[in-house]
């Protein structure tokens, strides 16, 4: 099931060493209007990790990630319950600005979504915008090497973004994130739009990030998953009401080799999903 | 928000400014007469103020705009919609659109010097005066046949081709299904061009005053002068004439008389399109 | 099974032959259609040919028909959309991004002001010279019949054009450059402000050109407010006199012709110039409309 080794980090989690949790998800309920989307979800993030979001269609995992950097805010319909804690403190607080928060925790769309304007402005938009200070070419520089875009940007940055291929473009998009300098990188199906080896590019980059930077990912991909994160989170649907629900979560290899959970077990193997 | 009010105001303000006026002139002359006089004579020596010669006026050189307007605007729909293609749309819907851009000054001139000579006088051998509501309502008509016929024309495109083919598919012709399927499911919208293309012949001015004539007429002889509504707001502005005076507070009395019969019919029309656009979206 | 045969072979043959009917009834029609137009325009070409010459843009109108030319009604309706286009432009457009960006359709007064700009967009031409003159010539503002009070008029009749094009651009722009800009951390005015408005820019200039190309052949509200006819200076200032070209059109259309003063060329020739700016800014909002759109 794991195809690929997973490439040795210094920043790779030893068994026993112990874990900064930066996110702590306690009993959190995501409801559209009266309907729940996911409930009482209850786990934890850790610092410059790797942590998979997992599982079939509808089952909230999507709904989840966009509450850590309060996105769920832009729909009118969208409730929160429940705690949802980021070093230490509630996001959900009133007085906290979803504004701020986005600046620490950035996101990566399923869709590459460029803005219409040439790659350096793209990435310029973010340091502009949050008036960060320093030299703008150096910052662009260093974002899009980052994000391993460097090299095939480099050209041609006064360009509209649009001309990238789609697996550019995505790269673009990370690239676009880490500009900010955040804290960490909220990822939705990032890969699913492109092809293989775009896909295969990007999972190096995460693995690479991760020596800096915390990232979550949701995936429907499996071997995904089991590729790069290193603890892994499934979620189902439960059958009558379509609630999502946390089924299981530990380390990936235990999810993937040995989960304690028959629901966990049928779906990495392929039974289901 | 700001600037959204003042679409607010505006609407307001044209609901206030002719509410005031016409108040006041009703101070002068009785509603009844207004409503059920048949004489308009406002500036007379001794005036009459029943406003029924203008409501007819606009009435009649809006239903013959209508009959120009509607089997033209139909037909054009229809043809682009159902049969042209799509090199002939391409050339016919920009020519629509210049037809709709084309002020309604030039349609008056256009009215009468070329309409009522050439072609109802010596072309058809019509015995009309140089102003009559024949030749302004039949170029009403022209001018209003782009709304009719690109409303329709949307409408019916959005009818799903799946009804089509399934008609197709019992081995109806294209004339049947065209006038049987598609023409009924596009009901609402075409209904809804009409209203506005009704609502915009009730107001259009130039026309009417270049070429309809200043003469109200309780008759219906369309071939002599029939002034309409906004042929007579647009004369007796031009006479400028004093705050406060019979002639301002008629402008105002006809005004809204105006105004309301064009809001009744575009709430209708705004109807009919709410309906066409939810059945197919 | 002959039977059958039969009955298909003739439906066929009244089948076609009603089809082809109906469609050439419905080519004739449409021939009727555009054929006016094209009566209409060659009949003005003619008539104006003759009177159009740089003498008629210089002069201004007179008594003396060979003399009169069009100068003071050209610079009136260039001031008219000069102020039109300073009021529609920002109002407009703020408008357009309360209604699509802030507002939230659920509440009342929301769906009052849309359904009001619906409205106020079939509203008669003559209604709105009607409140000019109520509000800005006399009334509140009196400003008096000048340049200013009927650019203003104009303005508030083209609004809604602009309010709803500005709209249609606005949804253009999809949802995923708004996440992706707000998921950077940039609150809801830069959103707008630096992606959204920028992407919709294109769109809302087509809209206010074609407002523009509206304004500029009304003639009913510019009468209503007092547009005056015969005027022999350009406008020198908001507050100053005015005339413009449908008004002069329509002024010469008026005058008796004789044998010594012929008015009607004038007339055509006025309405060629109109009809020649028209096209200018039509074209120039369709070479905008094909070269900066954007494909989502």
């Amino acid at each position: 099931m794991v195809t690929r080794e997973k490439a040795a980090s210094p920043a790779e989690h030893k068994p026993g060493a112990p874990r900064e949790p930066i996110f702590e998800l306690e009993d959190v309920t995501v409801s559209y209007g009266d309907k729940p989307a996911v409930r009482d979800v209850t786990f934890d993030i850790a610092k410059r990790e790797i942590t998979a979001l997992i599982g079939p269609s509808g089952c909230g995992k999507s709904t989840l990630i966009r509450c850590l950097n309060r996105m769920n805010d832009l729909i009118p319909a969208a409730r929160v319950e429940g705690n949802v804690v980021y070093h230490g403190q509630d996001l959900y607080r009133p007085e906290v600005d979803p504004v701020e928060v986005r600046k620490r925790i950035g996101m990566v769309f399923q869709k590459p979504n460029p803005f219409p304007k040439s790659i350096y402005d793209n990435i310029a938009f973010g340091p502009r915008v949050l008036g960060m200070k320093g030299d703008m070419d150096e910052i662009v520089e260093r974002a899009l090497r980052h994000a391993a875009v460097w090299d095939e940007a480099k050209d041609r940055l006064k360009t509209n973004a649009f001309g990238m291929s789609g697996g550019q473009q995505q790269r673009l998009c990370i690239a676009r994130c880490l500009a900010v300098e955040p804290d960490v990188i909220l990822m939705d199906e990032p890969c699913s739009a492109l092809d293989p080896i775009s896909t295969g590019k990007i999972e190096d980059l995460m693995i690479d990030l991760k020596q800096e930077y915390s990232i979550v990912i949701v995936t429907h991909n499996m071997q995904q998953a089991a590729r790069v994160s290193d603890r892994t989170a499934f979620f189902t649907v439960t059958p009558e009401a379509r609630i999502g629900t946390l089924v299981e979560f530990d380390d990936t290899e235990i999810v993937f080799t040995n989960p304690k959970d028959p629901r966990t077990e049928a779906y990495v193997t392929g039974k289901v999903g | 928000m700001l600037a959204a009010l003042i679409s607010l105001l505006t609407t307001t303000g044209i609901v206030y400014a002719l509410v005031k006026e016409t108040i006041v002139f009703f101070g002068d002359v009785g509603l009844g007469e207004f409503l059920f006089g048949t004489k308009w004579t406002p500036l007379f020596g001794e005036p009459s103020f029943g406003v029924l010669p203008l409501i007819l006026g606009t009435f009649a050189t809006t239903l013959i705009a209508l009959v120009v307007a509607i089997p033209l605007g139909l037909a054009a729909a229809i043809y682009l919609s159902e049969y042209a293609r799509p090199r002939v749309r391409k050339t016919v819907k920009p020519m629509l659109e210049l037809l709709a851009g084309v002020p309604t000054i030039v349609f008056g001139y256009f009215a009468l010097t070329f309409f009522t000579p050439e072609v109802l006088r010596r072309f058809l051998h019509m015995d009309v005066a140089i102003f009559n509501a024949l030749a302004a309502g039949i170029v009403i008509g022209f001018l209003i046949i782009p709304i009719v016929a690109s409303i329709s024309e949307d409408s019916m495109r959005s009818v799903p081709q799946a009804l089509r083919e399934g008609a197709f598919g019992l081995g109806a012709s294209k004339f049947q299904v065209t006038l049987r399927v598609v023409f009924p499911a596009a009901l609402s919208g075409i209904v809804a061009s009409i209203v506005l293309a009704m609502s915009r012949a009730v107001g259009e001015t130039m026309v009417v005053l270049i070429a309809g004539g200043q003469q109200p007429q309780w008759g219906a002889d369309v071939g002599k002068s029939m002034e309409t509504l906004t042929a007579f707001i647009g004369a007796t502005a031009k006479g400028d004439a004093a705050t406060g005076s019979t002639a301002y507070k008629t402008i105002f009395a006809v005004g809204t008389t105006l105004f309301v019969i064009t809001l009744v019919m575009n709430l209708i029309s705004i109807r009919f399109v709410r309906r066409y656009r939810q059945v197919y979206e | 099974m002959s039977t059958h045969q039969d009955a298909i072979g003739r439906a066929s043959g009244s089948q076609r032959a009603k089809d082809l009917a109906f469609r050439l009834t419905l080519l004739a029609c449409l021939a009727l259609a555009i054929g006016l137009l094209v009566v209409l325009l060659v009949d003005v070409a003619l008539d104006g040919a003759g009177a159009l010459s740089w003498d008629f843009i210089n002069n201004f109108t007179s008594i003396t028909a060979d003399k009169a030319g069009i100068q003071a009604g050209l610079w009136g309706t260039i001031w008219l959309m000069g102020v039109c286009a300073c009021f529609i432009v920002p109002v407009g457009v703020a408008t357009a991004i309360y209604l699509e960006e802030y507002g939230d359709p659920a509440k009342w007064w929301n769906r009052l002001i849309e359904l009001n700009v619906q409205n106020l967009a079939a509203v008669p031409s003559i209604v709105y010279g009607i409140l000019g003159l109520a509000f800005l010539v006399r009334g509140p503002l009196s400003l008096g019949n000048v340049v200013l009070a009927g650019g203003l008029t104009l303005a508030l009749l083209v609004l809604p054009m602009v309010i709803i094009a500005g709209r249609e651009a606005l949804r253009a722009v999809p949802s995923s450059i708004r996440e992706g800009s707000m998921a950077l951390g940039a609150t809801q005015w830069q959103t707008i402000w630096r992606q959204v408005l920028p992407a919709a820019v294109p769109g809302i200039a087509t809209g206010v050109i074609l407002a523009l190309s509206r304004a500029i052949g009304e003639t009913a509200p510019l009468i209503v407010v007092g547009a005056v006819a015969v005027i022999a200076f350009n406008p020198d200032g908001l507050d100053s006199q005015f005339t413009a070209m449908p008004i002069q059109i329509f002024d010469w259309i008026s005058r008796a012709s004789n044998n010594v003063n012929d008015y009607r060329p004038l007339a055509a020739a006025g309405i060629l110039v109109l009809m020649v700016l028209l096209l200018a800014m039509n074209g120039v909002a369709i070479w905008l409309r094909n070269r900066y759109e954007q494909k989502w």
